[in-house]
This record gives C-alpha cells, sequence and structure tokens, in this order.
C-alpha cells in the first residue's frame, strides 16, 4: 500500500535546481507574503519508488484490453509520442510572433482543412479541449446565430435518450430546455416522436451516428431534413466517429455543427482523463461563429493567427488550442491518409461484430442488427437466472486483466455492457476476451454467491463509495490532512 | 417490506401520512433499495409552500439522482436535519427515523392520485 | 497502420459474423458513402511522417530564441525525473479511472493534486484539474451564480484579458452581466471604484497581468458585505510558493493556471486549470473528485466522489458539462510538485523574483524606459518603452530575441508598454544581450524617425 506523498519525506530534501538567490523574498513586502509551504521536501529516489508504485496499480491500452464502449480506446502509436515532444513545439510559446511559428501553424492549418475535408464542414476551430468544451461551443454558437437572424426565442434542445449525459448538460448552460426523443424498438431514434416535438421554439438536435447502441440511425436525412424544416440546427457528437471516418460524412448526412473526440478517433492517449482535444465543425453559414483566432494562410503561403472573425463568439480557451494534443492526432492522419482512416473504420465494425457474434450465446444482444464500432448486450436474463448482475461480470473482467466495459448506460437496456473494441486489437485477443467472458457466465451458473467476490486480484478490491460520498458531501475526506498534533504545531 | 397501511403511496415511491392537517413525507423501501446507498439529501426550506406533485428535493445515491416530487400541497414546517446529517438513515428506516419534510395545512379530505397500501405494494410487485 | 489484421484473419472473422464483406458490415444509406477521393494528403510511410513533422517543428524559429515572453504561460526547468515518471504508458494510456479497481495509480495521483492545491491555496478542498486558467474562471463564476442566484459579475481589468475574453464569450450565452473594475495609476485593481452590490462574486487576479502583486483583502471586504463571494485568480502558479494564499486574503473560490508546475509552453495547451474552494461550496464544485476510502478487505482506496454532480448522472442539472479534464498534466504537475518539494519550489520562487528584479532594474536603468508601475512584481512587469513597444519588439524579434508582449495587443491605450518575464532559466547574459538589443533599437527607431 503507498503511502501519500504528504506521508513521505522530510524537510531539507530536494534543494538542488537553482543557485540560492537569497534572501530574494526580501524584495516583497511582509504582509504579502505566506507564513510557511507545508508541502512535503521528498528525495528524487522517493518521487521514483512512488510513482512506480502508483504506475503499478494501474489497468492501461499498453498492457490491457479496454473493451470500453463509447470511449474508443485504441492503441495510441508512439510516433504521436515523438511529435509531441519535439523541442519546436514544446518550447514555443503561445505569444510568438507569427513569423516564428511558421511550422506549427501549418500543422494548425493542415489538421484544420484535413478534418474539414473528412467530415464534410466547411471549417474548423480546434480550440476546444475537449468534447464537452466542443458541445458548449457549438451551443454558444448556436445561440449567437438565432439572436443574429432574429429567432433568439428558440430555446429547446431535443436530444435522443441514449445521449452521452455531457449533451444536456451542454445545452443547459446555454439555458436551452432539454426535451428528450424516445428509442424505437430498433433501437433507433423515433422519428415520428422527434417530429411531434418539433415546432417553433426548436433550436437544436443533438445526435451521435452510429448512436450509443452501435447503430447506424438510417433515417438521418429524414430527421436532419425535419429538424431544418422546422429552423433548428443539427449537431454531431462525434463520440462515435470512429465508425465512419472515410466512409461517410456528417456534413452530407446535413449536420451543421459537429465536435471531435481527437482523444477517441484519432489516437491521442487518454491519459487518465485527458488532456483531450474537441475541435468544432461548422456549415458555411455557421463558421463565422467560429471561436477565435483561427490560422489562415495569406496569398505568399505565409500562415498567420485571424483575429478578425467580427461574427466570432470569441475565444472558448486561454490560448488557441490543445496544441500537443493536436500534434498526435496530426501524426495520427498523416500516416493513414484517406483510405488508411477508412480501412481503420472498416475494422473497427469489424471487431465490435466479430465479438458481438462471439458472445451472443451468452449474453442477450438486443436489436437483431449488425453492429458498428460498438455494441450492447444485457445480463438482465443472467440475473433472473442467477442474481448476477452485469457489474459483476466486468468486476470479473478485470481479474483476467480486462478493462470493463461500460456498464449501465445507456439506459434502454437494462443492465447493460457496451463492448467497443476498437480497430487496433488482434482476433486473437478478441478471442481471448469471449473466452474469458463465457468462463465468468459459466461461474456464474455454477457459483453465483462467488460472483460478487470479484475482483480478487486487483491491487484493492471493490471499495466503499457510500461512506466516502457521505463524507464528501461535507467536504471531508477529499485531501489529505495533517494528524492533529501537527496542525497544533 | 410489507407497506405500513397507515399512509399513502405516490407513483414516484414518495410516502405521506396525513394526521388532519399534518403530515409527514418520505420515500419507500421500494425507493430507497433501488437507489442504494444515499450519500446526499436536498430538503425543502421550512415554510416553503408546496405543490402537489412539483419536485421538492433531491435524493442522491452513489450512482443516481432522484427528485422528490410532494405527494399533497402544504406547507413546510419541519425537515429532518438528522438524514441531511446522514443520509443512511434513510436506507436504515426509510418509513421510520428517514422521514424527510412534515407539512401543515395539508387538506386531508384531498387524496387525488395517491395510492393505499395495497394498490402500492401492487405497483411495487409489478416493476 | 496500426490495426494488426491479416488478409487471413479477415476472413476467418467475416465467416464467423456471416457477412460477406467489411463493406457489407458498414453499408449506408442511399447518398452518404463517400464517392470520390477527399482532399486529404496520401499517406506517408512513419519514418517520413516523422521527418516531416520535424521539420515542423524545426521551421518555428521562436522556439530557440532567447525569450522574455510570460504572460499567462512560463519558461520554467522542467527536472527530466518529471515527465519520466509522469508519461509512463501506465498512466499515459490509461482511462478515466471509474473503475477504481483498475485505476488506483491515477486516483491516488488526483487526490495527491488535490491536496496540493489545497494546500497551496489555504482551501478545503480543490476538484481534479480543469482544462485551463480561462475555463477555471468561467466555472469560478458559474459557482458564485448557483451560490447566490445572482447574474452580474464583477472582474478586475488586471485579470488576464483572455480569461476576460472566454469569460464573455460564455456570459454571451448564459446571461450573464459582466462589469469591469478598473484600474488605478499603479495597475492596481481600484477596489475604491468597485460597486459589490447584486453581484455573484469579485473577480481579481494576483499576481494581475501587468505583473503587480494584487492585496486581495479590500476586494474580498466589499464582496463580503455584499453577500458576494470573492474569487481569486492565479496565472503564474509559482507565485502561490512565496505569496499569501488566496484563503487568507478572504477569497472563498481560488483557481487559475499551473502551466508553471513542470508543463511544456506547447503553443499553448494542454495546461492545467485548478479550482479549489471553502468547504462549504464542495457540492458546487465542477467534474472529478477523488476521495479516499477502504476496499472491502478494508485497505486504503480511493475512488472518484459526489458523482451526482456530473452530468454522466445529473444531466442538465449538473453544476458543469465538464467530462474529461487534463488527468494527465495535473499528474505531470504533481510529480512537479513531489520532485521540488517545499524548499525547491521556495528556491525556484526565489531565484524568480531575484532575476526579474535584475531585469527590471537593468531595462529600467536603459534611457528612455522606466517602470511603468511601483508596487512589487514577482517574475514579470510592465515597462515603459520610449518607442512604441510593438515596434521595438519586432526589431528585437529580428535578433532572435523575444523581447516580452506589448500590452498594445490586449489595451491599445498602452502603446508604449512591454510586458517582460524573467524566470530561474533567464541568466545574467540573457539580461545583458537584452538590454544591450533594447538600447540599440531604441536608438535606431528613433533615428529611423
Amino acid at each position: 500500500m503507498p503511502s501519500l506523498l504528504f506521508e513521505m519525506g522530510a524537510p531539507g530534501r530536494g534543494s538542488r535546481f537553482v543557485a540560492d538567490a537569497g534572501g530574494a523574498k526580501k524584495y516583497l513586502p511582509a504582509d504579502l507574503l505566506r507564513s510557511e509551504l507545508p508541502i512535503p521536501d521528498l528525495a528524487e529516489i522517493e518521487v521514483a519508488r512512488h510513482f512506480m508504485d502508483l504506475s503499478g496499480r494501474n489497468f492501461s491500452v499498453d498492457r490491457n484490453f479496454y473493451p470500453l464502449g463509447s470511449c474508443t480506446m485504441k492503441y495510441n502509436p508512439k510516433l504521436n509520442e515523438a511529435a509531441a515532444g519535439f523541442p519546436g513545439f514544446t518550447d514555443l510559446h503561445p505569444f510568438a510572433p507569427d513569423d516564428g511559428a511558421q511550422g506549427a501553424l501549418q500543422l494548425l492549418w493542415d489538421m484544420e482543412r484535413t478534418l474539414s475535408a473528412l467530415f464534410g464542414m466547411a471549417e474548423f476551430s480546434l480550440m476546444p479541449a475537449a468534447g464537452a468544451h466542443g458541445e458548449i461551443t457549438a451551443m454558444l454558437m448556436a445561440k449567437k446565430h438565432f439572436a443574429a437572424i432574429g429567432q433568439g426565442s428558440r430555446n429547446v434542445c431535443l436530444v435522443p435518450d441514449t445521449a452521452h449525459g455531457t449533451n444536456p448538460a451542454s445545452a443547459a448552460m446555454v439555458g436551452y430546455r432539454v426535451v428528450s426523443i424516445p428509442s424505437t424498438s430498433r433501437g433507433r431514434t423515433d422519428v415520428g416522436a422527434l417530429r411531434s416535438r418539433l415546432d417553433g421554439s426548436t433550436a437544436v438536435c443533438m445526435m451521435t451516428n452510429p448512436n450509443t447502441l452501435g447503430l447506424f440511425e438510417d433515417d438521418i436525412i429524414e430527421i436532419t431534413q425535419a429538424v431544418h424544416d422546422a429552423g433548428g440546427l443539427m449537431y454531431y457528437d462525434g463520440a462515435n466517429a470512429n465508425a465512419i471516418v472515410g466512409l461517410t460524412r456528417p456534413g452530407d448526412m446535413g449536420f451543421d455543427l459537429l465536435h471531435l473526440n481527437l482523444h477517441k478517433t484519432f489516437s491521442v492517449p487518454h491519459g487518465g482523463g485527458g488532456p483531450g482535444s474537441g475541435p468544432v465543425g461548422a456549415s458555411a453559414a455557421l463558421a463565422k461563429y467560429l471561436p477565435k483566432p483561427i490560422v489562415v494562410r495569406a496569398a505568399d503561403k505565409s500562415f498567420a493567427l485571424d483575429w478578425r472573425r467580427p461574427d466570432s463568439i470569441g475565444p472558448v480557451r486561454e490560448f488557441w488550442s490543445h496544441f500537443l494534443a493536436i500534434v498526435r492526432a496530426y501524426a495520427y492522419v498523416i500516416v493513414h491518409g484517406e483510405e488508411g482512416l477508412r480501412r481503420n473504420s472498416l475494422l473497427a465494425v469489424l471487431n465490435a461484430n466479430y465479438v458481438r457474434a462471439k458472445i451472443k450465446d451468452m449474453l442477450t444482444v438486443p436489436y437483431d442488427d449488425f453492429c458498428r464500432h460498438e455494441f450492447v448486450c444485457s445480463a438482465e436474463t443472467l440475473k433472473k437466472e442467477t442474481g448476477v448482475r452485469a457489474l459483476d461480470l466486468a468486476k470479473g473482467l478485470l481479474d483476467a486483466g480486462v478493462h470493463a466495459p461500460t456498464m449501465y448506460w445507456p439506459h434502454v437496456v437494462p443492465e447493460c455492457l457496451m463492448i467497443e473494441p476498437t480497430e487496433t486489437e488482434t482476433k486473437e485477443t478478441l478471442d481471448a476476451f469471449a473466452e474469458t467472458l463465457r468462463a465468468l457466465v459459466k461461474q456464474s451458473h455454477d457459483d453465483p454467491a462467488s460472483m460478487a467476490e470479484l475482483p480478487l486480484h486487483t491491487p484493492v478490491r471493490r471499495v466503499d463509495e457510500a461512506q466516502v460520498g457521505r463524507q464528501a458531501n461535507k467536504g471531508i475526506g477529499l485531501r489529505w490532512e495533517p494528524p492533529p498534533n501537527e496542525r497544533a504545531r | 417490506m410489507a407497506q405500513p397501511s397507515d399512509r399513502f403511496y405516490t407513483k414516484e415511491h414518495e410516502w405521506v401520512k396525513i394526521d388532519g392537517k399534518n403530515a409527514i413525507v418520505g420515500i419507500t423501501d421500494y425507493a430507497q433499495s433501488s437507489l442504494g446507498d444515499i450519500v446526499y439529501v436536498e430538503l425543502p426550506k421550512p415554510g416553503a409552500a408546496l405543490e402537489r406533485s412539483k419536485p421538492i428535493g433531491v435524493v442522491e445515491s452513489v450512482k443516481a439522482v432522484s427528485d422528490i416530487y410532494a405527494p399533497v400541497a402544504g406547507t413546510v414546517t419541519e425537515i429532518n436535519a438528522a438524514v441531511e446529517d446522514d443520509p443512511a438513515k434513510v436506507n436504515g428506516d426509510p418509513f421510520g427515523d428517514g422521514w424527510l419534510v412534515k407539512l401543515s395545512g395539508v387538506d386531508a379530505a384531498d387524496t387525488t392520485g395517491l395510492l393505499d397500501a395495497a394498490a402500492y405494494e401492487e405497483l411495487v410487485k409489478s416493476l | 497502420m496500426y490495426a494488426p489484421h491479416t488478409e487471413r484473419d479477415i476472413q476467418a472473422m467475416l465467416e464467423v459474423i456471416g457477412a460477406k464483406s467489411l463493406e457489407a458490415l458498414s453499408s449506408l444509406p442511399r447518398g452518404l458513402k463517400i464517392e470520390k477521393p477527399l482532399d486529404v494528403e496520401a499517406p506517408l510511410p512513419e519514418a517520413n511522417a516523422y521527418a516531416r513533422i520535424k521539420e515542423l517543428a524545426d521551421a518555428n524559429s521562436a522556439a530557440r530564441m532567447l525569450s522574455f515572453l510570460g504572460a499567462g504561460a512560463y519558461r520554467h526547468y522542467q527536472p527530466p525525473a518529471v515527465p519520466w515518471f509522469a508519461t509512463r504508458s501506465e498512466f499515459l494510456t490509461s482511462y478515466t479511472p471509474y473503475q477504481a479497481e483498475a485505476s488506483q495509480g491515477s486516483l491516488q495521483a488526483i487526490f495527491e493534486w488535490q491536496t496540493y492545491v489545497s494546500l497551496l491555496t489555504g482551501m478545503d478542498v480543490s476538484n481534479a484539474s480543469l482544462y485551463d486558467g480561462a475555463t477555471a474562471l468561467v466555472e469560478g463564476v458559474i459557482m458564485s451564480m448557483h451560490a447566490n442566484g445572482r447574474k452580474r459579475v464583477a472582474i478586475s481589468r488586471g485579470v488576464h484579458p483572455m480569461y476576460r475574453a472566454v469569460l464573455d464569450t460564455y456570459a454571451a450565452g448564459m446571461g450573464l452581466e459582466v462589469t469591469e473594475i478598473p484600474l488605478s495609476a499603479n495597475g492596481l485593481t481600484d477596489a475604491s471604484k468597485l460597486d459589490a452590490s447584486g453581484v455573484a462574486c469579485v473577480v481579481v487576479q494576483s499576481p494581475n497581468f501587468f505583473g503587480c502583486i494584487e492585496d486581495l483583502t479590500p476586494a474580498a471586504k466589499a464582496a463580503h458585505e455584499a453577500g458576494a463571494l470573492c474569487v481569486s485568480v492565479t496565472a503564474e502558479a509559482l507565485s502561490l510558493a512565496v505569496l499569501k494564499t488566496p484563503r487568507e486574503s478572504g477569497a472563498d473560490i481560488a483557481l487559475g493556471e499551473a502551466q508553471s508546475f513542470g508543463l511544456p509552453l506547447g503553443y499553448g495547451g494542454p495546461y492545467v486549470g485548478f479550482i479549489a474552494a471553502t468547504r462549504e461550496h464542495v457540492r458546487r464544485l465542477p467534474g472529478r473528485l477523488v476521495g479516499e476510502t477502504k476496499d472491502v478487505d478494508g485497505r486504503r482506496a480511493f475512488v472518484l466522489t459526489l458523482q451526482g454532480r456530473e452530468q454522466h448522472i445529473r444531466r442538465e442539472l449538473a453544476t458543469s458539462n465538464i467530462c474529461t479534464n487534463q488527468a494527465l498534466c495535473a499528474l505531470i504537475a504533481t510529480v512537479y510538485l513531489a520532485t521540488v518539494g517545499s524548499t525547491g519550489l521556495q528556491a525556484i520562487a526565489a531565484a524568480n523574483l531575484k532575476r526579474a528584479r535584475e531585469l527590471k532594474e537593468a531595462v529600467c536603468a536603459l534611457p528612455g524606459f522606466a517602470s511603468a508601475h511601483e508596487g512589487p512584481t514577482f517574475n514579470e512587469f510592465c515597462v515603459r518603452t520610449p518607442v512604441p513597444a510593438a515596434t521595438l519588439a519586432k526589431r528585437l524579434e529580428k535578433q532572435g530575441i523575444l523581447a516580452g508582449l506589448p500590452l498594445s495587443r490586449f489595451y491599445p491605450e498602452l502603446d508604449h508598454d512591454l510586458l517582460m518575464c524573467a524566470t530561474e532559466l533567464t541568466s545574467s547574459d540573457d539580461i545583458k544581450r537584452v538590454t544591450a538589443a533594447l538600447a540599440k533599437e531604441t536608438e535606431r527607431a528613433v533615428a529611423a524617425v
């Protein structure tokens, strides 16, 4: 059990970094100074052992298979990391003059043009920091657009019941009322229900395609047409774009706005929860609202940050982009080209269908149809027969070194497991996964009580989430606290 | 758990025990057990006027959030500070110590939309 | 290409699935299939791709220049131990730690980050991270609005202009009114001009955009008297090592940018925003929070908690829409703080004070140059230039020196002000070089007029 950093070290360790600046603090008035800096002094070897210890207590794509639906945990090529580490990028200040940043600007420009081509959009902003940041960016654009055309009273955002939680949360931030659209028994958006909710108050309809059940919305043209006829805008949540790159384009489906998750589709590593990158694309009619600055190319083929965009909503973060994430995605794009990206999409769909076919005799797979890059299955029958839940299966997978699939979401499928293998996994890994799952289902029948004990071999086993939650609501247990005797001192 | 027969229920799994013009409101055993370990309870302020079927607060478990709806109209006279401090009480004794709010100004005759214990038991069995 | 499939694999898999071809699995409604090649460059072999990107990196001459740029992004020493440990595969390629059993490494590191932020700011609670300082400001304002139900904000003109621009972007969509608190001649927030009545919060940055160290106390007092919150912004997190904590100055919410803790300049990102608050605001904090608990065997464990505030559960009623944040950047900052420790961080901060002092004295001793403000500064300051600052900066750039940020970029009226920064990486020779160049180019510029 690793200690916390705050329980280690001794005062005086670690003072080798800079020449002693003597009492430089004397330049500041005493009443502006803090009295102490109560963080630990550690020797480098203590730091080394600590973080090596922590690293051994994590699953990661480089070590484990992550069939984590909606998260696209594909392999992150190491070329990406090398590219993001070049000093010409890492040492470049955001306020560097454009003349001195031509390489970075060209990379951003190339990437923007490539994404526009791949997704059928007029223009992209690479500024948003993550998917949800892209969503709020697009909502701000939609709101500005409706105000500009004298339809500022439109205030309803339509969201399918299978949507990511960020969709309604982002819409609510700009004051939009969220109205949910049900799914059909085929797992697609109910077009009739959608139509019945369209009127003069409709601002935006947010959708993913394929949807979160891993199914392609065949009626998408009809849907986008209907929303446009009602005067609304169509927003594409790019969380599931890994199924479609190079095959079809949201722009051609009729979407006006979209965001991508470069940390999903374009192999930027997830980093344990970020940083991501969430570029936003817009149709020709809406591009003028994109955040500024945006990179432009002059007639002499030099590049510059363009701030002269009078209709822009303005900047959405402090500097121009998550640049080093964009570099990683750029590496991925230029290695693949359009053909390579298309092949990846096809193989992502192949892998998902393969796993689906391998496990459909073990768990209920609703919606009798080929899936795209992911699919959902249900442990509802297993639960009725044995009492074993989807959660227990997922925890059992952890013991086998496989990350749990996405669980209990979308809510339309009970005891849901959402599985997205991604294209970078081998057939052997997928076969092994299916066999592991088979063994767990068998164990569920043979010895259901034992399933609630899993996992047995992870660094910690199931944790108490209730007690910590009750404490946390009072602001307790969210940080290390000094022992009471030290506090007194 | 059998549903106590001294009170009424809603389809949203609240219970209300009416005594003349006063009432006590809580959530049912089914509700607490579906939510799991409750970690946070948000209640209306004393003095607040409640409308029937309107949300009056929130119960939050580790992985879910549920609105609480007013089973009857009335004015909040007291909230259960003990469950605000220790929400586990709602799991432990939903029909007793885990009550949520007390109301006054209740119209005891108006039980529109409320279920008796038998009807509520039927509802729970059907879920 | 990184997908492992051989033709044989594909055929075998299609057979199990019962599909004829890859295309059959991805069939599309009429009219949606991409029929013609898109305007996307042909693929490059990995070796060529590497060379191409390196060429683009090398084309950024500014990355090699002697730099005195700060203004919200700071050039600091990154101990090699920091990336060595923080960017290991086990951290870099892991997912958000929703599965506690499989994520104790990430979870404990976030818990440690939350502790560092709390200790540095003097606050009770911190979240797991936010995108950057500017979006942290937006989240702090939203927290304040939720706390008191008000929709107006008073923000100092000394807050980073990009942060204020981002707040304006959000404010337009959220129906939030933003009022500016003017600055006095000494470059500090003029609290006497602050009308806090009816505002959700009062926002002040220290050191402010001009490098001046602000005393938040008067603004905090005015805010509290008006029933508003005081929000403290820190764009140079290293200053927290020596300055009075936001909490001691009366702030209810402390937020900012922690790029200085071991993150490269990287042309603007990714960096890492932080946000911390007093205990009473814990449920209003945006995004993820890690808490300490035990597993079924009684072992210490860490887990994401208070998820009922978050978008994946509360959807449109969430405290924020944030999902992915900056976990790896927060980890880098955590390893940085662990590596340098209290002694190291204070020594680095002292070196910044000393170098900036030397630079300020040297530049202000040049004929026609003067310090723009009198008060104390940390590692950057404004110098008043005898010729337009942008002209000078352009001339120095031609000699391979980034002299600083001409303030006219954000404050058109301040066209003779240059914001200069020195850090522990600035040497005496660097200071000599830039002062000599400033003197010479001023002469030339005057002669040219």
